[in-house]
């Protein structure tokens, strides 16, 4: 398994804002294990298949950490050091997409903060145009970790931005990397 | 903009980083032990005022990194008073009066209060003008 939780990019605008879609499937692993079908004396829950919110926290996380790799040119080792703001109304179910939009809201050597809108594409609940609705935020906080921990060393190799994420750049057709 | 000004703007933009409640936001209060600051939460802070009150701070001009780790100010784990003497010259908006009377060098991060942030906020805006 890729630790992928975007499959598209759909839009960059270098340095700004990313915007990127996850396709919600059943096939997916995680969805199962999240609420699980439990039988008991006395009750039963059945299965409830969902796409869990530390996943999609890490979709945005994915989504505004390559807007912000981007912006240096994937130099900089970009780590998430906080979730400033995690905010999600409805619930993405199979079939859905989650339409994340980063943008940078400051940046420099140290680091970057990103504010972060998530939207649902749903086939039966977002009106028979299939107009994204907005479910949600969160709100980001990077490090960039080689100018930012008191002179701690790390490898040289940029372990953070392995090719994946570059390879969905490019194939999204978005941006050469 | 006036001292009560720039407290009540810095207090909302810590309640707002460090997830503290308002009446915890003195102006005594120490980032780190009291409001329970870590390390990225200063780089947040610096964001959260660079917008706040439209100033530049460039880094480590606020927030200094690895004070406690200048072997040449530190001496059996306490910063020397020459060392006390440099950090005073680098950082006028500190007050290092407390940190004086037991300057353990891990317990540095202590002198950075709300106060502090006011102080160097009033610093940046008088320059600015």
């Amino acid at each position: 398994m890729r630790w992928m939780w975007i499959d598209r990019i759909v839009e960059l605008v270098p340095g700004k804002k990313l915007v990127a879609v996850k396709l919600v499937s059943m096939a997916e692993e995680h969805l199962h294990a999240h609420f699980p079908a439990r039988t008991w004396e006395g009750g039963h829950r059945s299965a409830t298949p969902l796409m869990p919110m530390s996943l999609i926290i890490e979709g945005m996380a994915q989504t505004a950490g390559v807007l912000v790799g981007h912006a240096e040119g994937f130099r900089e080792k970009v780590i998430l050091a906080k979730v400033s703001k995690a905010e999600v109304t409805r619930d993405a179910r199979p079939g859905d997409t989650l339409r994340y939009t980063a943008e940078v809201l400051q940046m420099d050597r140290a680091g970057a903060s990103t504010k972060g809108t998530v939207e649902l594409i749903s086939p039966t609940s977002s009106g028979s145009s299939g107009e994204p609705v907005v479910i949600g935020g969160i709100d980001l906080m990077f490090s960039h970790i080689d100018n930012n921990m008191g002179g701690q060393e790390f490898p040289s190799w940029n372990f953070v931005f392995s090719d994946s994420f570059k390879t969905l750049l490019r194939t999204s057709g978005v941006a050469q990397v | 903009m006036t001292h009560d000004e720039i407290f009540t703007t810095i207090q909302a933009l810590l309640v707002d980083a460090l997830a503290v409640d308002e009446e915890d936001v003195t102006l005594g209060a120490r980032l780190t032990a009291d409001l329970g600051a870590e390390s990225i939460d200063f780089l947040d802070i610096v964001f959260k005022l660079q917008q706040s009150f439209g100033i530049n701070i460039p880094q480590g001009e606020l927030f200094p990194e690895g004070l406690s780790q200048q072997a040449d100010y530190v001496k059996d784990g306490k910063v020397t008073p020459a060392g006390i003497a440099a950090l005073k010259a680098r950082l006028p908006h500190v007050d290092f009066s407390k940190f004086e009377a037991d300057p353990v060098a891990k317990k540095v991060a202590e002198v950075f209060t709300v106060e502090t942030l006011v102080r160097y906020v009033e610093r940046k805006l008088q320059q600015k003008a």
